[in-house]
């Protein structure tokens, strides 16, 4: 898990054309491979030509100015927002335009957002089950012994009967954790999960997500938390107006960016 | 003039009356939230068909007085055009009367929960569709509930505005208690004061209204999402 490890040689990397023949073929390629992807908004181009790879158990910190396309591109790998070119994979299938195909696909991806967005009508535990009861079908008992494992695990066990409007922003945000992870994702999608919280709050998520990397989640994150990103991420990409300005590891993005984009970003926030 | 005794002489057919008012009431009620979710759930739908048809019911027959509605089922359709629904004449013209009324309080639940819809925050749909429920499902088990706890007072509104839009079921022929009053004070035989028998009729609509309006106003409080 350290950078020392090395890892692939970002730069270069294999093309997305092998990667994609060698998942359909094995089921063991890369699980996420965003190919020139393009997205506008009416005239906004907000995402140019995105390629990304990410693999097994890979954790990916994506970091860059506001307005850049983070969110978008999050949006765009489960098809909350439909792209205009290019194409997404997820563990080598193309998730399908509409539908309950979709649906099934979409369970695949798990999110986290900002703002929670737990169901405000359902205490904790039901917002848990839903997702396993009524998209994978499974039995309520199972879901809800399952629920409460999770819940267990980021902590918020004892909450499991309240409502999300009881709960503070951080054991929200775990919740939200918890009920993601009841769908057994293949890949899990953070935007900003941390940026809505009091700063008293982000360590107990922050340790919830190392967590889940070092048991091998496959994690795609959008924050700008270093520590995290040192800490559990192999790979920091940097966008910046639509695009992907550089990859780089933890370590030499922060220390030592490639590009003059990253150097200045960087010294913007680092200097808070 | 202030003589009450003629409503208490025909007070069992003006209990009936509103027996039947009540009847009316309560299934348009419940066929009118039906059709109403799922004219909202057509207005919201990700479908251009039923988004037009939902847009174009309810413009259509919210702008349209309720009197010709009731006229059209109980004379143009019923009458005319001979579809019925049972044997018995009055038991036709009751549900004729229902699904007029129904069709036309629909259109007002359907733009009420559409406004409850609207303050539903965006993201617990994007929660819900990114957990893999269908549209149907998100909306079913997601929307519509957080939709119908915040308008459950505009709605009690109008419940009560259709039940006092059962009197003008009379123009379709169904015997409710406004066509049980004027059929009465038609009689030659009839002799007491009109407004006795206004003012009865009246504290009935009162004794019906009144506990329906607290109850919604009770429920609402009771069902707030807290966000
Ligand atoms: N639904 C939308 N409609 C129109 N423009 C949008 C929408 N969502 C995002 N944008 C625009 O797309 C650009 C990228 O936004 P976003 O992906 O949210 O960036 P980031 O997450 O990096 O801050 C911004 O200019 C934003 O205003
Ligand atoms: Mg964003």
């Amino acid at each position: 898990m350290t950078d020392s490890e090395g890892g692939p040689d970002l730069t270069k990397g294999e093309g997305p054309e092998d990667a994609i023949t060698q998942a359909a073929a094995t089921g063991t390629g890369p699980l996420v491979v965003v190919e020139h992807v393009h997205k506008h908004f009416g005239e906004l181009h907000v995402l140019k030509d995105i390629n990304l790879t990410v693999d097994r158990g890979e954790v990916v910190v994506v970091i860059g100015p506001s307005g850049g396309g983070k969110s978008t591109l999050c949006r765009s790998i489960n098809r909350l927002e439909p792209i205009d070119g290019g194409r997404i994979l997820v563990d080598g299938k193309e998730l399908p335009k509409e539908g309950k195909e979709l649906a099934r696909l979409r369970a695949d991806v798990g999110m986290v957002f900002q703002s929670f967005n737990l169901f405000a009508h359902k205490t904790i535990l039901e917002n848990v089950t839903l997702g396993p009861v009524k998209v994978r079908k499974q039995g309520k008992q199972e879901s809800e012994k399952h629920a409460m494992e999770l819940l267990e695990r980021v902590g918020i066990a004892n909450q499991a009967a309240k409502y999300p409007a009881q709960l503070s922003g951080g054991q929200q945000q775990r919740a939200a954790i918890a009920r993601s992870l009841a769908m057994k994702p293949k890949v899990m999608l953070f935007d900003e999960p941390t940026s809505a919280l009091d700063p008293e709050m982000v360590n107990e998520v922050l340790d919830v997500m190392t967590g889940l990397a070092r048991e091998g989640m496959t994690m795609i994150v959008v924050t700008h938390e270093m520590g995290f990103a040192r800490r559990a991420a192999q790979k920091v990409v940097f966008m910046a107006d639509g695009q992907i300005v550089e990859e780089n590891t933890p370590d030499e993005f922060f220390t030592n960016a490639r590009t003059d984009r990253a150097k200045d970003f960087l010294s913007k926030i680092l200097t808070h | 003039m202030f003589d009450f005794s003629a409503f208490f002489d025909h007070f069992d057919e003006i209990l009936q009356g509103f027996w039947a008012t009540i009847r009316l009431a309560a299934a348009s009620a419940v066929l009118s939230l039906i059709i109403g979710t799922l004219l909202a759930s057509f207005r919201v739908s990700p479908v251009p068909v039923l988004r037009s048809f939902g847009a174009g019911y309810v413009n259509v027959v919210r702008n349209t007085p309720l009197t010709l509605v009731l006229l059209l089922c109980a004379q143009g359709l019923n009458d005319t055009l001979h579809l019925t629904f049972s044997e018995s004449s009055s038991t036709t013209y009751y549900w004729w009367a229902v699904l007029g009324l129904s069709g036309y309080t629909g259109a007002f639940v359907c733009e009420t929960l559409r406004s409850g819809i609207n303050t539903v925050p965006l993201g617990q749909a994007e929660a819900a569709r990114s957990i893999g429920l269908t549209f149907t499902q998100s909306l079913r088990m997601v929307i519509l509930p957080q939709a119908f706890r915040s308008v459950i007072a505009p709605m009690g509104s109008i419940l009560i505005a259709m039940i006092k839009n059962t009197t003008v079921a009379a123009a379709a022929s169904y015997a409710e208690v406004a066509l049980v009053s004027k059929t009465l004070l038609d009689a030659p035989t009839f002799t007491g004061g009109a407004i006795p028998l206004f003012i009865g009729v009246a504290v009935g609509f009162m004794i019906l209204i009144l506990p329906t309006g607290f109850f919604f106003g009770w429920l609402a409080k009771r069902m707030a999402v807290a966000r």
